[in-house]
């Protein structure tokens, strides 16, 4: 087991925003946490990351309290691909990927030709080498979040946290990310992301985590959890769940409308 | 694009902002040359080297002493005080600028150009010595970056950047109205017009001592910002992602806002307040080199340096009297501005 979570409490100072929350994380696994917008989800994430100190319960990276990882430490085991990361000034798409490995040199080292090596290598992985010397700030939001997924890959950690990876991406770039984020699942990496279309669960998903207000009300793999009962309970509308052949999965869409049942 | 430049990511941009980093030195070195032979007296090139030579060597040039001094006691000192204020200054707004993630901020965001004021001002209303005027300007921009600092980190659970801008913005108006106080009290006859005259910053009355005394302090802030050169770039990214890629981005900072305050504080200390410089020369600098600080910083120091030294020469030379370099670094640095952001090719770079 990885990374585990029981009985966790978590929020800002003196604001509990969820509690109750049991998670296990494992390699070669995907967690799919889904839930409407203000549950927590976020919040929940910044607790995993060890950005905010859980207000209850226990959380564990390999045994040990993630509170008591130094940063570096902890970057070496779990990397975070933000929905859009921050570009206030242009550096290039190699210079971003190359910052990964920031917990891994000295703190006033530079990249070493090995660095850099290992940044090249997770662009050329994603089949980004012909974005190389281009500005972060100039490229599209698709090519940002695979440079974001490069990044994490250049971190060489085990665990990687997507924070709504296919967020604001048209539809070619949603595969692209979702067909990235299955070879590396193969690769054995473990996986922990949010999403606001219940259907991607079935497209990567090993397990998921439904959240609303703060709880995680249902727990299971995809077929089990991501159902019409459940996904009415967590969003308040009907939505269809159904096998598309095309596809070769299940698909959820609302029902809207004369095909609304009540 | 050969392997070994797609390896470290330099390709067609990389070799023209290579191509313009040369542009810095260049620049630097015609502005030194120039404001060594400006000025009302006229020094041939062959003594401006006789003399430099026999300082060096301890050997008499057999020169008339006013040459000697022009060029040893006067326009030396200038332009050594002026490469280390101009210096210092885009320096720290470099950081400032990458810190805050703003390409519109200046070296005194936090209070520092206001806290050096109010010193310098409590100097020259308390009629002390120069050398104590100068301590005080610098103690006093130190307390007030210390000062915004302690009460941006007292509150808790915000964006701890935006809290020490806020923080900085307040204090400063706390300390503006301290200096408005003491103008108030000022004898209008001696002290008002230095008072003036200070808070529009000058090279005119700058000695070799006073170049030297802040060298330690300039080099001190110098050094983590070399060293750092690199985490300096995660820090112009958003706290979190720069948390999570694994940098301690509190003591970073701390580390980082202390070294500005400090070259900035003994920069002004002994020129007084000389605004624009910081935000604008980071802001062309990253124009010519790009984001990255280990290029960013020495691009950075080489045109605050060149800028200063050049407008400096300009103010004894363009009038009869010498014109404060506040009023000219802001005349030539405004509108230079303004064209760069009309121009907009380049946007936030």
């Amino acid at each position: 087991m990885m990374m585990t979570a029981r009985d966790l409490a978590f929020g800002y100072r003196g604001t509990l925003v969820g509690e109750g929350v049991t998670l296990a994380v494992e390699a070669a696994r995907v967690l799919c946490l889904m839930g409407p917008n203000g549950c927590g989800k976020t919040t929940l994430f910044r607790t995993l990351l060890g950005l905010l100190p859980p207000l209850a319960g226990r959380l564990e990276l390999h045994g040990r309290p993630v509170m008591e990882f130094s940063r570096s430490e902890f970057a070496r085991h779990v990397a975070y691909v933000p929905q859009a990361g921050s570009s206030y000034f242009p550096f290039s798409v190699t210079e971003v990927v190359t910052m990964a490995r920031a917990s891994r040199i000295g703190a006033f080292a530079t990249p070493s030709a090995h660095d850099r090596e290992i940044a090249q290598g997770a662009l050329e992985r994603l089949g980004l080498q012909h974005l190389a010397s281009r500005p972060f700030t100039e490229i599209s939001g698709g090519e940002r979040q695979m440079t974001l997924i490069a990044r994490a890959l250049a971190q060489e950690a085990e665990l990687v946290v997507m924070d709504e990876p296919t967020a604001s991406l048209d539809f070619g770039n949603q595969a692209k990310v979702l067909d990235c984020i299955n070879e590396l699942r193969g690769s054995g990496l473990a996986i922990v992301l949010s999403t606001h279309d219940p259907g991607h669960a079935f497209a990567c998903a090993d397990s998921v985590a439904l959240m609303k207000r703060g709880r995680i009300i249902c727990e299971g793999t995809p077929q089990a959890a991501v159902t019409p009962e459940t996904l009415r309970n967590l969003y308040g509308v009907e939505i269809a769940v159904e096998f598309m052949r095309g596809a070769g999965r299940n698909i959820c869409a609302p029902a809207l409308g004369r095909f609304r049942k009540e | 694009m050969s392997k070994g430049e797609a390896l470290s990511g330099i390709g067609k941009q990389g070799r023209a902002a290579r191509l313009r980093g040369v542009v810095p030195p260049v620049l630097l070195l015609i502005v030194v040359v120039l404001a060594l032979f400006a000025g009302k007296y006229d020094v041939s090139p062959s003594d401006m080297a006789l003399v430099v030579w026999s300082r060096l060597t301890g050997t008499p040039s057999g020169l008339d002493s006013t040459v000697e001094t022009v060029v040893w006691n006067v326009r030396l000192p200038r332009v050594l005080a002026g490469l280390l204020v101009g210096a210092s200054l885009a320096a720290a707004g470099a950081v400032y600028q990458g810190l805050f993630r703003n390409p519109l901020v200046s070296p005194d965001i936090l209070g520092v150009s206001a806290g050096a004021s109010l010193g310098a001002v409590g100097g020259i209303f308390f009629s002390l010595p120069v050398l104590a005027i100068q301590s005080m300007a610098f103690a006093g921009g130190l307390v007030a970056v210390a000062l915004v600092y302690l009460v941006g980190s007292a509150v808790r659970g915000r964006d701890p950047i935006l809290v020490l801008v806020l923080a900085g913005v307040a204090i400063g108006a706390l300390l503006g109205a301290c200096i408005s106080l003491l103008k108030v009290l000022a004898d209008p006859y001696n002290q008002l017009p230095a008072i003036t005259f200070w808070l529009l910053g000058s090279l005119a009355s700058i000695t070799r001592a006073d170049a030297f005394s802040i060298l330690p302090a300039v080099l001190l802030g110098l050094a983590p910002m070399v060293l750092l050169r690199w985490r300096m770039n995660l820090m112009t990214l958003d706290e979190e992602e720069a948390r999570a890629l694994g940098m301690e981005t509190g003591r970073l900072r701390l580390l980082l806002v202390a070294a500005a305050t400090l070259m900035t504080a003994a920069a002004v200390s002994v020129s007084g307040i000389i605004g624009w410089v910081g935000l604008v020369m980071p802001h062309i600098a990253r124009g010519l080199v790009g984001p990255d600080f280990g290029r960013l910083l020495p691009a950075s120091l080489m045109l605050g340096g060149g800028y200063l030294v050049g407008v400096d020469a300009l103010a004894r030379t363009v009038a009869q009297i010498e014109v404060p370099l506040g009023i000219l670094t802001a005349v030539i640095g405004a509108p230079f501005f303004l064209w760069l952001l009309a121009s907009g090719r380049r946007g936030w770079q």
